[in-house]
């Protein structure tokens, strides 16, 4: 409130300086207030009724499931009657997305350093346009060279991985293969590598030149300068910037689709063919989807939808608990 | 602990430009010499020299000697990171680690000489507090940030992470140029202190401050803009302020230009 005052009173201050009619610069105060106001509302009103719509959509199929929606791993809306359930949606799309976060997470704050604080100046330009352009190729790219060179040449990784780490769970289970959930990662974290990269490389650019100085001058070598100012300084960054890619990663659709091959059932071992994500059963399902298939795929749509708003969430209250030091 | 300073022919520079020419002088160990003169005439870039902090900006060099005793700091074998934990640094704006715990600050250059022992680093944590007049005001708060204390308290939560490490020489950048009065009187009486045990160099824009914390002072000059600064004169502090050799610096302290 006191903020609009504010602006009027400054608007009004400068019509009078004008000299001429008061009248036109508060009205195209007003004009201006009332369009950035309209433009807020319709952001609301746009989300709302996305929301409602998916829920308008959702509820006949859910009425009709005859199988818990939470807890079933078969997906099939289809059949009479229809059964249904995300758990194995859920869990290829946690599963997935968290280690796609694990493995570009270090690589991109990796990057992201180097370029602030180790490279030659010309270089970084250059390497940060690279990882930035990464950021521009479509992900129908990604899912297409996923498809056709990296899942050729995974199953060799997965079997050394099996054969090496097998006693771990994950990396567990007798028959490692090429299209497995374990390859969707690699993809998905080759994805979000820039957007983490970059969202923590501005950061890095943020922090204060004193409190580098400071640790400069107490004798700290480049890497102790990092530890003692940079970090602490962009934790909070590193935290959103990792979980915009982590929310990236979830709602990735065709990537994910093209890469794994579908096997029911929800299966720990990543090195085995087999696993969807919420996204990519959505896309290869929809065409051939029955009203009620439709409904099916439009409730998971949504429970994507509030597990991502559960992720930001998240990410906020790690924020917020640094808050004191911050 | 306290080392003597011995400069000899010191340019310095930002890529092209020639920030400081040719500077010579000698500052003497366990005494304050304050460096005058009015803003861009080069004291503070002469200051960061001392502790090759110069060099940390992107196209910053030095020519010429500093020694420390009886080494050169820019001898090629030199490697900055020590020198800067030998020459300490206070700066302009008080810069305490903001993410760290009053403690944290000033254990900080500590934990990096390789201090461990939870023991002794509370023995000098506390010991570099007193030293800087700082313990009583914060000795039940060591685990509060140290970015919530005021900013006399932060300046001076900087000078005791500055000696909690045991330098030979410590350098201040306009230590109070940021803060009020009483603040300022509070860093005044720890300079004076700490001469006692340290060689200290203070830049400072306040010529009052000069003339009551130092015991000799060096006056900088500019000839013109984008010419280099230099050295004009450095004497016994009493000296430069009643009957100073130089017309330039007499115009100077009486208020004639700067």
């Amino acid at each position: 409130m006191t903020t609009e005052t504010g602006v009027e009173a400054r608007a009004g201050t400068r019509a009078g300086a004008a000299g001429t009619a008061m009248s036109t610069g508060r009205a195209g105060d007003r004009i201006f207030a009332g369009a950035a106001r309209g433009s807020g509302i319709t952001v609301l009103v746009i989300v709302a009724a996305i929301a409602a719509f998916l829920v308008w959509k959702a509820i006949p199929a859910l009425r009709e499931n005859e199988a818990g929606f939470l807890t079933t791993e078969e997906w099939n809306p289809n059949a009479q009657p229809p059964r249904f359930g995300i758990a194995q949606l859920a869990f290829g799309t946690a599963l997935s997305s968290l280690l796609a976060m694990l493995m570009a997470t270090p690589v991109a704050i990796g990057i992201a350093l180097f370029i602030s604080f180790y490279s030659p100046r010309r270089l970084a330009s250059g390497l940060g346009y690279i990882v930035d352009l990464l950021a521009a190729v479509p992900s129908i790219v990604y899912g297409l060279w996923g498809l056709i060179f990296l899942a050729q040449h995974m199953d060799k990784v997965s079997g050394f991985l099996n054969a090496a780490l097998g006693w771990f769970p994950l990396f567990g289970g007798d028959s490692p293969g090429k299209n497995s959930i374990f390859t969707g990662s690699v993809v998905l974290a080759i994805m979000i590598l820039p957007i983490i990269s970059s969202i923590s490389r501005e950061v890095f650019l943020q922090v204060p030149r004193p409190n580098i100085e400071a640790a400069l001058a107490l004798g700290a070598t480049r890497w102790e300068m990092i530890r003692l100012s940079v970090l602490p300084y962009g934790r909070s960054g590193m935290i959103g910037a990792s979980m915009l890619g982590l929310g990236r990663a979830m709602g990735e659709t065709i990537a994910v689709a093209m890469v794994l091959t579908f096997v029911p059932g929800i299966n720990w071992h990543i090195l085995e063919n087999g696993g969807s994500t919420f996204a990519a059963n959505i896309a290869n399902s929809f065409a051939e989807a029955t009203e009620t298939g439709r409904g099916a795929l439009i409730a998971s749509g949504l429970v994507l939808f509030v597990i991502t708003l559960l992720v930001n969430m998240a990410a906020r209250a790690v924020v917020a608990r640094r808050k004191e030091f911050v | 602990m306290a080392k003597r300073i011995d400069i000899s022919g010191l340019h310095a520079f930002y890529g092209a430009v020639h920030a400081i020419e040719d500077i010579s002088m000698t500052i003497e160990p366990r005494s304050v010499t304050a460096f005058i003169g009015p803003s861009g005439c080069g004291k503070s870039t002469f200051l960061r020299t001392l502790n090759r902090m110069h060099e940390v900006i992107p196209g910053a060099r030095v020519e010429g000697k500093v020694m420390l005793d009886d080494e050169d700091l820019y001898d090629a074998s030199v490697d900055p990171v020590a020198v800067r934990r030998l020459v300490g640094m206070v700066f302009q704006r008080p810069n305490p680690f903001p993410t760290m715990s009053i403690y944290d600050n000033v254990a900080a250059g500590l934990k990096l000489n390789g201090v461990r022992r939870k023991s002794q680093l509370d023995d000098i944590v506390e010991e570099s507090l007193k030293g800087a007049n700082l313990w009583n005001e914060v000795k039940d708060r060591l685990g509060k940030p140290g970015a919530g204390l005021s900013g006399g308290q932060q300046q001076r939560l900087c000078i005791a992470r500055a000696i909690a490490v045991q330098p030979q020489v410590l350098l201040m950048d306009e230590p109070c140029s940021a803060l009020d009065p009483i603040s300022t009187l509070a860093i005044e009486d720890l300079i004076d202190k700490l001469k006692a045990q340290y060689t200290i160099v203070i830049v400072t824009h306040n010529m009052q401050q000069a003339a009551r914390v130092s015991d000799r002072t060096a006056f900088f000059n500019i000839a013109g803009t984008g010419k280099p600064g230099k050295l004009i004169e450095i004497d016994d502090t009493s000296k430069i302020f009643t009957n100073p050799d130089q017309k330039a610096t007499e115009d100077y302290i009486t208020g004639r230009f700067g």
